[in-house]
């Protein structure tokens, strides 16, 4: 192959079609009230795991719910379940559940 | 009011004016290098087919769009250019400018929409101008792309046609990809035809010549060219992934070709093909091949009867070939890379994966 001085980008776009939906399907059966969340990130600006790494459980439930896996499952054990998200949530989601939900799937699969 | 009326209503909104004849041809920097038979045969068309008043004025120049949208030449520096370009059509007694280049189109567009809105700038421009060259102008009373042109006059190429857009093997329509360059109506969707949501000018000739055209996911996607995009190399991988999406997208629906009217859109539609296959080994056309990639002066030609080597066929990276061979036309193989006396001038290198 010849070498033109750069590689071709790889696109942004989210595949759909091809991402993995089992993670967002089985969160959606376990906790129904996931289907509310209006991604306004209440729960990221209260989250005590958030202020000391990376976590963030807006941008995890989005990448979740686009079936792109990979990019938030080291993420997830830095949760420390203390449900402070889920007094604040204006849509009365249950965050901890979803996280909960999420471990659990990642584990059996 | 019924819906046809409703709907041909609707339709006028997206209509423009274009001069019917007597043009100032602006040509382009990137057709007449990489495409240098499109241009004479838009010329020969329209005065020759058409029997249309067309001034080809050796003096014209750039119109600075690639500098301009690299941010390299300044917005008042293009302006006084264009002025120029208006200063010479004025004094040759022409009132119709017609761009063969769509960043041109774009820039004459761009200027005379912000000398409405600012005359002062206007003003300004007139006074640059004569300070530096002596010249003074009048603005074009009609500006319509090259494309525009052959648009409105399609019906009667139709009827002057010698190959109509159709597989001779086996009947059927050929299915074209049509590609309109971002700055023809994205930009200014009212001054193109169809505006940005329903361009039909190459749509138009194509179904006025008996093609069919393809529509597919990425129909409306940029080509990748850009400028900024590939003039620094390390960027040029972004400018390729854009050319790649819209040759995947294109991909399954079997496209006979592609026609272009923008020649930036044109040289990268087909060069990067060549780029891809020699990155990853990918081809889209059938058999090893390419998609071939046509400018609409190179269809309109084809259509009319011209010799596919006259219009400049073999300049192309992606092989015509296969297409000339659906299309029933003949050509001599032998002389693809003969000069205007029939002199070998030499044989391009042959590309690794895409078939020549």
């Amino acid at each position: 192959m010849v070498n033109f001085g750069f590689t071709i980008s790889v696109t942004r776009a989210v595949e759909y079609d091809k991402n993995d939906k089992g993670c967002a399907e089985y969160v959606a059966l376990r906790v129904p009230s996931s289907s509310a969340c209006i991604g306004c990130g209440g729960c990221s600006a209260t989250c005590t795991a958030g202020n000391l790494t990376e976590f963030n459980i807006r941008k995890i439930q989005m990448l979740m719910k686009r079936g792109e896996n990979q990019l938030y499952k080291e993420q997830l054990h830095k949760c420390m379940l203390c449900g402070k998200c889920l007094t604040v949530c204006p849509r009365g989601v249950d965050t901890r559940g979803m996280i909960l939900a999420m471990i659990e799937y990642m584990r059996e699969k | 009011m019924d819906m046809v009326t409703t709907n041909n209503r609707q339709w006028e909104k997206y209509q423009k004016e274009i001069a019917d004849d007597r043009y100032y041809y602006a040509r382009s920097c990137i057709r007449q290098t990489f495409f240098p038979g499109s241009e004479w045969a838009f010329i020969d068309i329209l005065r020759n087919k058409l029997g249309k008043d067309i001034f080809d004025d050796p003096k014209h120049t750039t119109c600075t769009g690639i500098g301009y949208h690299s941010d390299v030449v300044p917005f008042q520096t293009t302006m006084t250019v264009v002025a120029r370009h208006f200063a010479l059509m004025t004094e040759a007694g022409y009132a119709n400018i017609t761009p063969s280049c769509i960043t041109s189109f774009g820039i004459y567009t761009e200027i005379l929409h912000a000398w409405e809105e600012h005359p002062e700038l206007l003003e300004r421009v007139r006074e640059d101008l004569y300070k530096a060259t002596k010249r003074e102008f009048d603005v074009p009373k009609n500006l319509a792309h090259t494309s525009d042109v052959i648009y409105k006059f399609r019906n009667q190429i139709a009827m002057q046609m010698v190959h109509p857009l159709v597989d001779v093997h086996t009947g059927k329509p050929l299915r074209v990809v049509d590609h309109i360059g971002c700055h023809y109506a994205k930009m200014f969707p009212s001054k193109g035809v169809g505006g940005a949501e329903f361009p039909a000018v190459l749509s138009g000739m194509v179904d006025a010549w008996g093609g069919e055209c393809i529509d597919y996911p990425e129909r409306r996607h940029c080509c990748g060219f850009g400028f900024r995009n590939y003039l620094v190399q390390a960027n040029r991988g972004y400018s390729v992934a854009n050319s790649m999406k819209k040759l995947e997208s294109m991909e399954p629906y079997e496209p006979d070709f592609i026609v272009t009217n923008c020649p930036g859109c044109g040289m990268f539609l087909d060069k990067w093909q060549y780029t891809i296959s020699e990155m990853s080994g990918k081809t889209y056309g059938k058999n090893g091949y390419g998609i071939p990639v046509l400018t609409y002066e190179e269809m309109a030609g084809l259509v009319l009867g011209y010799n596919p080597w006259d219009l400049g066929l073999q300049m192309h990276q992606v092989a015509v070939e296969p297409l000339l061979d659906k299309m029933g036309i003949d050509y001599d193989p032998e002389k693809k890379y003969c000069d205007a006396d029939g002199k070998l001038i030499s044989l391009p290198k042959c590309p690794t994966f895409l078939k020549q």
